[in-house]
């Protein structure tokens, strides 16, 4: 049981500065923008609500929009049934179990832009092992540069490859917590693998799954570096992910208040995920 | 061999050929790069990897990178250790929506974050220097370290506290020579995480610098566009930079799961 203390505020003092100082202001900044016009020459006129309107409106968002909706949802529906698969094959004890894990982490620690590069080199169609494999191998015509089709494959194949370690990982660790008893049990009670996977690992699972596609909802959801690498948002505009059209708003064309507005509406939609993660994850608390 | 095994077999497979193609190109010359396809490099040379660190702009990336990413650790760990302990012993007012505010930082897309950052750390002269870049980071490490921390000292009963203050011991002193000892596993876990949050972050690294902070990732994007198409040298840049990523891994290896759960399994 915890115990009431008011002086535990000091512990928390240089975390609440810190981010604060990172948080607070830019995101003030950011309300700012996005209730102002600007004509340059550091001149601001008040706009109201009018770029929310705009942005809320606007075709183009819609697109991009959906586009991050697709993208998320493809992956997870990819990932999440991949890392369960190969979490419940991995062996539970001995040599190959530290030498598997490291492996698969392996792809996680490697810098985004890293990630597009070294994809972008596996891909190309004339020189890339996997872009010459199906052109010339198997004369499956694949350019990522001409076909949109060719270009989402990659980017979704490409995030499979990045992230499926981090729910293989996850739900790794919740299949080990679980006691061998409990698989003694169900084998005197003569239970189908099926059984036991859908009423012993599955429940055990439920914590880290949670964590697992909340942590890929937000990540994916916020991707912008490795799509980004690899494809530059193209061909033409098919693969321009909400991050990577809002900083072409920011920094291409320095369109300030609707960038900014952008931003809060991208935030919210994020906020009120991260509300519903919270939530779950603290519901079995007492 | 039992076909279960099989699988993770073929996962590994499938995540080390993009990783072994950009080992063989960096030991390609461009010839052959561009003279068409080959599955090994046939003529082996390492001028890439010469040609990195002779060059001053290359390795200083490498070093930038380090600076910025061990300052942004310690940093992350000393704030968020006294907080996660709070969070995890007491009640305060307040507590479960400081909590939650720390979280959503953790989920603010950094695409976000941008502009403002650039302006807000121009403002107070930090532009391009290691430091900008090392309390960026916090935005998102301090409130994961948090989280991991508080995990990991959930776990520790309370009685621990108690006895050690029946013994005598003072707060500071309970606190480094017990208890920072029983939750090593999770100080290394979180400052595991930090380093490898703020390793593969480049966005905002790249935004806050320009020459002198400039990290290697930010290099690489730089030189493959200025100086036309060198992919070997782009290859072997990128294969350093898996280098440390992969040296951290092997000391944490037993805990990458469990703090990946947060601490939380």
């Amino acid at each position: 049981m915890k115990s009431e203390n008011p002086r535990a505020w000091l512990f928390v003092l240089p975390v609440l500065l810190l981010v604060a100082f990172n948080a607070l202001v830019p995101l003030m900044t950011v309300v700012n923008y996005s209730v102002q016009e600007t004509f340059g020459n550091n001149q601001f006129f008040w706009a109201g609500l009018r770029w929310f309107e705009e942005i809320l409106r606007s075709e183009r968002f819609h697109a991009a929009l959906g586009r991050q909706l697709l993208f998320t949802f493809t992956i997870l529906i990819i990932e999440i049934p991949l890392g369960i698969a190969i979490a419940l094959a991995m062996p539970r004890k001995g040599f190959w179990v530290p030498v598997c894990l490291v492996l698969m982490a392996l792809p996680l620690l490697i810098p985004w832009n890293v990630v597009g590069a070294m994809w972008n080199i596996f891909t190309l169609p004339d020189i890339g092992l996997l872009g010459w494999v199906l052109n010339n191998g198997l004369g499956i015509e694949y350019n990522m540069t001409t076909s949109p089709v060719a270009a989402w494959i990659t980017i979704i194949v490409m995030d499979v490859w990045h992230w499926t370690s981090l729910v293989v990982l996850l739900c790794y660790a919740g299949l080990v917590a679980i006691p061998d008893a409990y698989y003694q049990a169900a084998k005197i009670d003569g239970a189908s693998n099926w059984a036991v996977f859908r009423y012993i690992q599955l429940p055990k699972m439920k914590t880290v799954l949670t964590i697992a596609v909340l942590l890929r909802f937000m990540d994916s959801f916020n991707i912008y570096t490795e799509p980004f690498t690899l494809t530059g948002g193209g061909p033409g505009n098919s693969t321009t992910l909400l991050s990577i059209d809002l900083v072409k708003i920011a920094l291409g064309q320095f369109d300030l208040g609707p960038a900014a507005a952008m931003s809060l509406i991208y935030f919210a939609i994020t906020l009120a995920v991260s509300w519903l993660f919270y939530t779950l994850m603290t519901k079995d608390d007492p | 061999m039992r076909p279960r095994s099989l699988v993770p077999l073929i996962y590994i497979l499938f995540l080390m050929l993009p990783i072994y193609w950009l080992l063989a190109m960096s030991f390609k010359t461009t010839n052959e790069i561009l003279g068409g396809f080959s599955l090994f490099p046939q003529e082996f040379t390492l001028e890439n990897y010469i040609a990195i660190f002779t060059d001053p702009t290359w390795y200083w990336g490498y070093i930038n990178s380090i600076i910025y990413v061990s300052l942004n650790t310690v940093i992350s760990l000393c704030a968020a250790l006294p907080a996660a302990y709070a969070f995890s012993r007491y009640r305060f007012m307040g507590d479960k929506h400081l909590f939650f505010w720390l979280l959503t930082n953790r989920m603010a897309p950094a695409a976000v974050f941008a502009l403002p950052f650039f302006q807000l750390y121009s403002a107070v002269g930090l532009f391009d220097t290691h430091l900008a870049v090392a309390l960026a980071h916090c935005l998102f490490n301090i409130p994961l370290a948090v989280w991991i921390l508080e995990g990991f000292m959930s776990g520790v009963p309370k009685e621990l506290d108690e006895t050690a203050y029946v013994d005598g011991y003072s707060f500071p002193r309970f606190f480094t020579t017990i208890f920072l000892p029983t939750i090593k596993a999770g100080v290394g876990v979180a400052a595991f995480f930090c380093f490898m949050f703020s390793w593969v972050e480049l966005l905002l690294a790249k935004t806050l610098t320009a020459v002198e902070a400039k990290p290697i990732a930010a290099t690489m994007t730089r030189t493959a566009s200025s100086a036309g198409y060198e992919l070997g040298l782009l290859a072997a840049a990128g294969v350093l930079t898996i280098i440390p990523g992969a040296i951290v891994i092997y000391f944490v290896r037993n805990y990458i799961a469990k703090g990946f759960a947060l601490g939380r399994v």
